[in-house]
């Protein structure tokens, strides 16, 4: 049964959906702890927050794609008014400051979710387009999580563009190449990278409103994806693109393949696979480009 | 144009550059020579904020640049050419020109008319290019932000006599334009056939200034502060 082939590909496009929603959530991690320098804990609240404000419109207003838009717009303005009263004076700090204070975050974040939206669980329902199975090989795979590893691939596709082929993506190039010498010609590099941080905080909540229909939203469902993104930034390679969407790739696989197909050890699975990766390579998959 | 008065720059506890004052008249050429470590990079960052610790007055055509960050001080027309180069290997050569292009005066078509050489390699990797075409891409792409004022850190290093030479008469011609320029050099030659004036900084400090043919005449400055 392990190696049929139909098991086989169910669990890869498991991984693979796994493996989108970890890119969403590691490449703005990733951006902001490669290129800023700064080790933001709180990320994981940012998704959870998305899934709850996903959750209301599509309550208030029965419109799956409507909590779609919403959620990042609204994360995004959050991780701005976040970025603008905190971060910002934090960048200097040390990490083990930076560590904590966003440490305390994630609480302050908890409780005024359990506060806004209460103890429970909650899901979301699907539109109907969403919502049925197509046949994979013989077996019925829901057409929703198909829908996840599309977007997330189409995200992938777009930041590339983005960073590219677009004006604001050659001013972050220029920033990471050389810092210096892009604010001595005039760049303000600092609002290149704000502007990529609130990118990445959208793309938070992007995927806590995607992952609510399959992983239900729940005070602390953001601790439970923490660890991985973390893992996933770090075996990537911080501050690089390309990087994320890598190790969310491996770690999703990992993850996917190691509960069916060594249960026993599962748990120690992603671990065992970030160790071999660091000892491989310390600075990650990826090296970013540094000036 | 360029007035600099009192310049101190400290690293850490140590002071580097101990009360520079210099000007750079409108169109004119300034060179500040000087042995490795006598500060001369230092004063070019410190022009455009990026020591991180510094006291003094710089002004540019009157307007206070000392607590603008860097970005906003090359905004206000200073264009800057660090030592290294500086140019974007992760850019093509087009975008490193555009990247960081404003105001009118050097467009792109002027750009490679200038610089036929950058035309061939304008979907280049920046990093692609040999020292020289890096150096010619680097001052293209300071011409680009339109700047009254060009700062140069040993544009001539590492590079070929027949490059220095093309330097040279690049340098020149933008001067006729109009345009400020400020060098740093350790080539004597280079910076006394270009420059008006030439400041001699040793220790943190200006030691002696002058022409290029006064410069010859005072052997001791040379062998002092210039080590040659």
């Amino acid at each position: 049964m392990l190696l049929d082939p139909t098991f086989l590909a169910i669990q890869f496009l498991n991984g693979l959906q796994l493996a989108s929603l970890l890119f969403l959530l590691a490449v703005g991690l990733s951006v902001v702890f490669g290129l800023m320098g700064f080790i933001n804990l709180a990320h994981g609240t940012l998704y959870m927050i998305g899934a709850y404000i996903g959750l209301s419109v599509a309550r208030s207003t029965g419109s799956f794609w409507l909590a779609l838009v919403a959620a990042p717009v609204a994360v995004a303005l959050l991780g701005m008014v976040f970025h603008v009263v905190l971060l910002r004076h934090m960048q200097a700090a040390s990490p083990m400051k930076q560590v904590l204070v966003t440490f305390g975050l994630i609480f302050v974040g908890l409780d005024s979710v359990r506060y806004i939206w209460g103890n429970y669980s909650h899901g979301i329902d699907l539109p109907a387009v969403l919502a049925g199975g197509v046949s994979v090989l013989g077996e019925t795979y829901p057409i929703y999580r198909l829908f996840i590893i599309g977007l997330g691939l189409a995200v992938l596709a777009a930041l590339h563009w983005g960073l590219e082929r677009t004006r604001l993506g050659a001013l972050v190039r220029a920033g990471v190449d050389d810092r210096e010498t892009a604010a001595a010609l005039g760049i303000d590099v600092g609002l290149a990278f704000f502007a990529v941080f609130c990118l990445g905080c959208a793309l938070a909540g992007l995927a806590g409103v995607v992952a609510a229909p399959v992983l239900s939203v729940y005070p602390g469902m953001d601790m439970s994806v923490l660890i991985l993104t973390l893992i996933v930034v770090v075996i990537g390679g911080p501050g690089s693109l390309k990087g994320a969407a890598l190790g969310a790739l491996v770690i999703g696989m990992a993850q996917t393949f190691g509960q069916v197909l060594v249960p026993a050890l599962a748990s120690v699975m992603i671990y065992a696979v970030m160790a071999a990766v660091l000892l491989a390579r310390p600075g990650g998959l990826v090296r970013a480009r540094h000036g | 144009m360029l007035a600099i008065e009192d310049l101190h720059v400290w690293y850490g506890s140590s002071h580097v550059i101990q009360g520079l004052s210099l000007t750079v008249p409108a169109g004119g050429a300034v060179a500040l020579l000087g042995r490795n470590g006598a500060g001369k990079t230092t004063t070019l960052r410190a022009i455009m904020g990026l020591v991180a610790r510094r006291g003094g007055r710089v002004r540019l055509d009157g307007r206070g640049l000392e607590s603008l960050p860097p970005h906003r001080i090359a905004r206000a027309g200073i264009a800057y050419v660090p030592e290294s180069r500086g140019i974007f290997p992760s850019l093509s050569v087009l975008e490193n020109l555009t990247v960081a292009a404003r105001g009118t005066g050097w467009s792109l078509e002027r750009v490679f008319e200038t610089f036929p050489s950058l035309t061939e390699r304008r979907d280049h990797g920046g990093g692609a290019l040999s020292g020289g075409e890096q150096q010619m891409l680097a001052i293209a792409r300071a011409l680009m932000t339109n700047a009254r004022l060009l700062i140069l850190d040993e544009p001539t290093e590492g590079l070929a006599p027949l490059v220095v030479g093309e330097i040279e008469t690049l340098l020149a011609g933008l001067k006729e334009t109009g345009l400020g320029i400020l060098l740093v050099e350790q080539n004597l030659a280079f910076a006394t056939a270009l420059a008006d004036t030439v400041h001699v900084l040793g220790k943190g400090r200006i030691r002696w200034r002058g022409d290029g043919t006064e410069l010859a005449g005072v052997p001791e400055i040379t062998r002092d502060w210039l080590g040659v």
